[in-house]
């Protein structure tokens, strides 16, 4: 028997109850569409990421106080030492693989010049951080480079937190307050937005020694590294690590690379991508029970077209593959038509949060189609193997 | 061409047998035309399905052109029923979603017949059965006896040797059924075996030989017309 012509033949089956067959269609398709915009969604919050943390750098270190085990503690009894503003001085000069270091402390506090006031994170850092950030300043210039202490009462206002403050008024050279303390803005930054879900126009920086000693911090937040290039990451990362346990007699920073943070949490996305495969698979699932439901009723209507097929001679072969085929039309119909009801949903919020790059990866096009059409096939058995049992004689005369 | 040999076919109901056939003997030359009569529930139609191989006899041999059938294996008897053998039933059994051309077409399709040549060779059976003009027609847009031409054109579509006809004029009034059994008498004299089940002596009589049947078993036989 000509495949196409079994196909032919099913189509026409099909055809004849167009309501039952559009639904069966329907419950697979709403399936698809459901695999294929999660998995849309799921590949799309990888991507942001991935690209969010590609923006800041990717030759950067991180040097954080304290050292975290693959368990998450801290050794039993051990020192954490406080990272330094020394510390980020040593490591930029004594490490050729370092370009510079940004010291950052970090408080979160009221700026406020005249009446107004906004809450604001505080970063305490160097003139560094410019370049190791990538950040860039609109009007005025950033921190300076530094003295010793890298003290000083200038600060640099992010877009947001300058727009809300002074309303249009140009805020360079004006006093602002930072608790009792008093600061002359010496910049306002570029708007670069929001990155990692940290606002990054809003918050103002300082120097870090100022920092440190109004907020009466003696440990850095965190110690930023520019590595000079990126094949040097991993020996810059181990030199870091030995100077420092030079330093402190001990170890107990902890280095992280943006590749690592970036491989974790692209792994955790892809997972969450596949649980939500998962999910939608369900309702895959509940769709090949629909196909199942339809093709046992259409097998029980059908008992004396069955029973004429074999007296024509169709064997208990061809009886099946014409069963089988039928409900993989219907399945596979459904993958078409879910596939573009999916990519549709996709292009409506790609439309909505442009920023967001939605996109389903190709291996979820080619699987969600895959597994339409095998839902339809496994689904379709037990009806196609109940019209192959069905005895001719008794089909026929109705019995 | 046929020989049957105490064939018996038994039904359990329940706790209760029904013998459809009782030791049945019965030999069919090639080319014959044999009519089998009898009251309801005699067990013709049984017959006639253990004949085109669509049901097995619970008992008894059962040999068509010299091949013993119940050894014969499940695909092989569909076989036979696709290259040798043509139904015809009281209710047409035709599929109302097909065009009187594609129910022509359906032995074809399962024979593995190309699409050009199928299309050939219904038009030329429909022609054959005065039909050529209804086609396209649906089942439901077709009178009776144009429905059973049309089922008689599928059922020698295939150039079966062996025509099984159940009561073929059992739902047509006295012209539609003369035109049918024309049609299955000229289809027999091109050389096909033809055996037709009927209530009708009108019709029986047409036949060179008829067999009675009652209570399963074969009572008596006598000539026909012959006509
Ligand atoms: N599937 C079955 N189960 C039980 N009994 C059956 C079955 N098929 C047929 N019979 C019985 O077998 C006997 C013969 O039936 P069959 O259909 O061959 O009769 P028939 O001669 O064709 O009758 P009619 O002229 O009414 O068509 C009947 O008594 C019938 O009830
Ligand atoms: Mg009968």
């Amino acid at each position: 028997m000509n495949p196409l012509d079994v196909l032919r033949f099913g189509w026409g089956a099909l055809s004849g109850h167009r309501l039952r067959t559009g639904l069966s269609v329907g419950g697979v398709a709403v399936g698809i569409a459901a695999v294929v915009a999660l998995t849309a969604l799921g590949e799309g919050a990888r991507r942001y990421v991935v690209q969010e943390f590609t923006s800041l750098g990717s030759n950067l270190l991180i040097v954080i106080p304290g050292k975290v085990e693959t368990t998450g503690t801290l050794p039993f009894g051990g020192v954490v030492h406080d990272l330094t503003v020394a510390d980020a001085r040593a490591i930029a000069q004594r490490l050729p693989e370092i370009v510079r270091t940004a010291p950052v402390a970090v408080a979160t506090d009221l700026v406020q010049y005249r009446d107004r006031g906004r809450s604001v994170p505080i970063l305490g850092t160097t003139g560094a951080y410019q370049f190791v950030r990538q950040v860039r300043v609109a009007a005025g210039r950033f921190l300076p480079p530094g003295s010793a202490q890298h003290g000083g009462s200038g600060i640099v206002l992010g877009p947001k937190v300058a727009a809300e403050l002074f309303r249009g008024d140009n805020p360079l050279g004006k006093i602002v307050r930072v608790g009792p303390y008093r600061f002359r803005v010496i910049g306002v930054m570029a708007p670069k937005g929001r990155s990692l879900g940290f606002d990054f126009d809003d918050l103002v920086f300082i120097p870090v020694g100022t920092a440190m000693r109004i907020f009466n911090r003696s440990s850095l937040f965190r110690i930023l590294c520019e590595v000079r290039t990126a094949s040097d990451l991993g020996r810059a990362k181990r030199r870091v690590l030995s100077l420092l346990r030079e330093r402190h007699r001990v170890d107990d920073v902890t280095v992280i690379t943006q590749d690592a943070v970036l491989s974790a949490f692209s792994s955790i996305l892809s997972a969450l991508t596949l649980a939500l495969v998962a999910i939608a698979s369900v309702s895959l699932t509940v769709a090949g029970v629909g196909i199942m439901n339809v093709m046992l009723v259409s097998v029980t209507e059908r008992r004396r077209e069955i029973g004429l097929l074999k007296a024509v001679g169709a064997t208990n072969g061809q009886v099946l593959v014409a069963f089988l085929t039928e409900a993989t039309i219907l399945s596979t119909a459904g993958g078409l038509a879910g596939l573009g009801l999916g990519l549709a949903a996709v292009r409506i919020f790609v439309h909505l949060y442009p920023g967001f790059p939605a996109s389903p990866p190709a291996w979820s096009l080619a699987a969600a189609l895959g597994t339409a059409v095998l839902v339809g096939t496994v689904f379709g058995v037990v009806p196609a193997r109940r019209a192959t049992r069905l005895d001719p004689v008794s089909a026929l005369t109705g019995r | 061409m046929i020989q049957l040999e105490r064939i018996s076919r038994v039904y359990h109901v329940g706790d209760s047998e029904v013998h459809a056939l009782r030791d049945v003997s019965l030999e069919i030359a090639g080319g014959e035309h044999l009519a089998i009569i009898g009251p309801s529930g005699s067990g013709k139609s049984t017959l006639m399905h253990i004949l085109g191989c669509l049901d097995r006899p619970s008992s008894g041999s059962y040999r068509f052109g010299g091949r013993e059938v119940g050894a014969l294996s499940e695909e092989e008897r569909s076989h036979l029923r696709q290259q040798e053998i043509g139904f015809v039933f009281q209710f047409f059994h035709l599929l109302p979603r097909l065009t009187a051309v594609g129910n022509v077409e359906l032995p074809m399709l399962f024979a593995g017949v190309g699409r050009r040549e199928r299309r050939r060779r219904a038009t030329e059976a429909l022609r054959a059965v005065g039909l050529e003009d209804r086609m396209e027609h649906r089942p439901d847009q077709l009178s009776g006896g144009q429905r059973q031409r049309v089922a008689i054109a599928r059922a020698v579509v295939m150039e079966p040797s062996l025509l099984l006809a159940d009561e073929p004029t059992g739902n047509l009034d006295r012209a539609s059924a003369e035109e049918v059994m024309e049609l299955l008498e000229s289809m027999n004299r091109e050389g096909r075996t033809l055996v037709v089940v009927t209530h009708d002596p009108e019709v029986a009589a047409r036949a060179r030989r008829i067999v009675r049947m009652s209570d399963g078993e074969l009572q008596a036989e006598a000539a026909g017309d012959g006509t």
